[in-house]
């Protein structure tokens, strides 16, 4: 633990020092000059960052965090007349390998006792959010989140009895996100297994919010479209193997296998143990494994599996996303991960509606960033509705491909999800 | 699949793993049985036994087999170097932690010993981690999956017994049947057997008992290394918490069994095994803790020293 922590201390350092090198080599000379006086003149407000910085998540959760610090250093540290201070905060622990309820708890009531913070950028994991909603909502603070995609922490209807109101005690929403949810995402993996040709699927999810939640809504989707659930199983992902849960699946005979869950709990050894079982069928999960994690995990099985994503990956970025790829890579080194851009987008929309709030009041700031409307962003012009979702559908699809003898994500096609 | 094969192939998978968990659960109670101490830190031994051996394979640069394609003999031989390196490394460290986090503790109250353990385990998971990172990652494939029942013995069966599940009782059923052998038929055995029953009337009859010990640590570290490796070519997979898991599963088998007593464990881990692939098979696979525990319950209602356990003066 320790030593991510340094590593991650010395990275923000990295990243600063070549945004200053940059900024001092460019125009932007003046500006950086009176960026500085400005600190002491300006107010301050603080954004934060939860996201688990420590465990399996870290590849791709630290290029978010530098896709915020990116987009607060390029707005030169500035929201209207408002310095802005950044902070990334750890919302796992070593012991857990990911996110701990005890940590976000914790997490949440740290911001909710800092008057300076204004927005609360997180978390990775739609369980954390849940745990985290309530405490800021009491205190009205705003939340973005970059990658929450479990649609009942937003649409009534779409998750729980109960939810999403449960989540908000105070009576009114504080919880946006810049990235479609799973209703969308759940449907367009079973439109996906149906342009396989599959008449039916086993369904497998890892018990947790995320992938329970997404594994319902792909469950739900394929009557509708003509694919038969022939079985549904929830995996321990601490368990040290899943022999018994391929039998089941080599007896159901399906014609695709839906895994919705996240790699780290056990989506290496689970497709392991499934093609063991010698079941070769299609393999179709959620932006949960499209990571490095997962083709690192499940080696050479792992060719061919598919994955769908709430956007488009970044080997397949264009025109002005090519752009900030680029920029990306001279601000932090290094190729981001697919959630980076939003990362990027939702410290944009920070930035934006501490900008237009114009005083440094949580409640204020909060209905500035619902009030987003046309906003735009490089995800394209989209809006927040007042669920707090955004207006863009725009999804992907990828399949894990051998390129010079290595596996990797490759882009297969982009889809609008159904409305 | 008719469900006869389907409740076959289970039953088979429950073996196998039973296998692994039972080989793991010997290490449990060959140290309770010496010093009633549970070393909570034994899975997490097991953990980096399968870290140590992964690291060793990518050291000598085994070469891996592609996918369906029979290593040649060679590769086999550097897996048994790997194997009797991996036991004597996860033996000494066994050793060492017993030197230090146990030893020191042998007169302190009961408790103390037993925070010691899950102190030491904490510690090992954090050398994991920082060893491996968190992700868990790919352990290469050195073991052939070739259909036994139809390919070699040419039956017309959808049960499906590869070779990797018969690699898993070959190699672990000599290491147990070892075991039992040298507790009960050499001298040093013999000298752990009265550790057991009466420490003091074992030094007044000459043993040395700090001797003894240390080799029961050594014994269960090897077994512990043993199971690393076999897991790893086994599951082709390890991360940083495999030991937690493994530990609470190898615990309980040793309980089940009657801890402190070897063949006892050797019945836990496979009872245990069996018991998940069924519930894995036939309840679902989110209810299997709860099955498993709620049996052991069962078990402990009717029968409270385990399944073959003795009072405790006469175990081992």
């Amino acid at each position: 633990m320790v030593k991510r922590n340094f590593r991650d201390t010395r990275r923000g350092f990295v990243g600063k020092g070549a945004a200053i090198g940059a900024a001092l080599g460019a125009a932007a000379l003046p500006r950086a000059a009176f960026a500085a006086p400005a600190t002491q003149m300006a107010e301050s407000v603080k954004i934060v960052s939860a996201l688990p910085m420590t465990g399996s998540s870290y590849g791709q959760t630290s290029t978010v965090v530098n896709g915020i610090r990116m987009a607060i250093e390029e707005a030169s540290r500035m929201a209207g007349s408002f310095f802005v201070e950044f902070e990334a905060w750890d919302d796992a622990t070593a012991a857990a390998g990911e996110w701990d309820a005890a940590k976000v708890a914790e997490l949440a009531n740290r911001a909710a006792s800092d008057p300076n913070i204004m927005v609360y950028i997180g978390h990775f994991n739609s369980g954390a959010a849940k745990i985290s909603i309530p405490v800021l909502n009491s205190v009205g603070l705003v939340m973005i989140s970059p990658a929450n995609t479990y649609p009942g922490l937003t649409k009534p209807g779409k998750g729980e009895r109960g939810e999403p109101d449960i989540y908000y005690p105070s009576g009114f929403r504080n919880y946006t996100r810049v990235i479609p949810a799973d209703d969308l995402q759940g449907a367009v993996g079973a439109a996906w297994a149906k342009t396989l040709n599959a008449s039916t699927a086993y369904i497998i999810d890892d018990t947790e919010l995320y992938g329970k939640g997404i594994a319902d809504v792909f469950a739900n989707t394929c009557p509708k479209i003509g694919i038969r659930v022939v079985g549904r199983d929830g995996i321990d992902g601490r368990a040290a193997d899943y022999r018994a849960v391929a039998t089941k699946i080599r007896a159901a005979n399906p014609d695709v296998i839906y895994y919705g869950g996240i790699t780290q709990n056990n989506a290496g050894t689970l497709l392991k143990d499934i093609r063991g079982a010698g079941v070769n069928k299609h393999f179709i999960g959620p932006d949960g494994i499209k990571e490095k994690a997962f083709l690192d995990d499940a080696g050479e099985d792992a060719e061919g599996v598919w994955s769908t994503f709430g956007g488009v990956p970044p080997s397949a970025y264009q025109g002005e996303l090519a752009d900030w790829k680029k920029r990306y890579h001279d601000f932090a080194g290094g190729e981001p991960e697919p959630y980076a851009i939003y990362g990027y987008e939702a410290a944009k929309v920070a930035l934006d509606a501490i900008a237009r709030a114009g005083v440094r009041d949580r409640n204020v700031v909060r209905d500035a960033v619902f009030a987003t409307q046309n906003f735009t962003g490089l995800l394209g012009t989209w809006s927040f509705d007042a669920n707090g979702d955004t207006s863009n559908t725009t999804m992907s699809v990828s399949r894990a491909s051998r390129i010079g003898g290595k596996l990797d994500w490759v882009l297969q096609e982009i889809l609008t999800a159904p409305a | 699949m008719t469900s006869c094969d389907f409740l076959a192939q289970q039953l088979l998978t429950g073996v196998a793993n039973g296998m692994l968990i039972a080989l793991i659960a010997i290490g449990y109670t060959l140290v309770y049985g010496i010093i009633e101490m549970i070393n909570f830190a034994h899975g997490d031994v097991y953990m980096l036994g399968t870290f140590a051996s992964l690291t060793a394979i990518q050291t000598i640069a085994l070469p891996v087999p592609r996918r369906g394609e029979l290593p040649p003999l060679e590769t086999y031989l550097k897996l048994l170097g790997v194997l009797v390196f991996v036991m004597l490394a996860m033996a000494l460290l066994n050793l060492l932690i017993e030197r230090l986090a146990y030893r020191p503790l042998r007169r302190a109250p009961r408790l103390a010993p037993l925070i010691s353990a899950i102190g030491v385990s904490f510690i090992l998971v954090n050398v994991g981690l920082l060893w491996k990172g968190a992700a868990p990652v790919n352990f290469p494939n050195y073991i052939p999956r070739v259909d036994i029942f139809n390919e070699w013995f040419k039956l017309k069966t959808v049960v499906y017994f590869s070779t990797k599940d018969l690699f898993v009782i070959a190699v672990t059923l000599p290491l147990v049947v070892g075991l039992q052998l040298f507790i009960y038929r050499t001298k040093v055995g013999c000298a752990m057997r009265a550790t057991a029953q009466d420490r003091e009337a074992a030094q007044l009859m000459g043993i040395n008992i700090n001797r003894t010990i240390a080799l029961t640590f050594l014994l269960g570290g090897a077994l512990a290394g043993a199971a690393g490796l076999i897991s790893g070519l086994y599951n082709n997979t390890a991360v940083f918490t495999l030991g937690f898991r493994a530990g609470l599963n190898a615990f309980t088998a040793a309980v089940l069994g009657g801890i402190g007593n070897l063949t006892g464990a050797m019945l836990g881990g496979l009872f245990l095994g069996i018991i998940s692939a069924l519930s894995d098979g036939y309840i679902g696979a989110r209810w299997t803790p709860a099955v498993v525990f709620g049996l052991l319950i069962v078990v402990f209602v009717f029968k409270p020293s385990g399944l073959l356990g003795q009072p405790s003066s006469q175990r081992t």
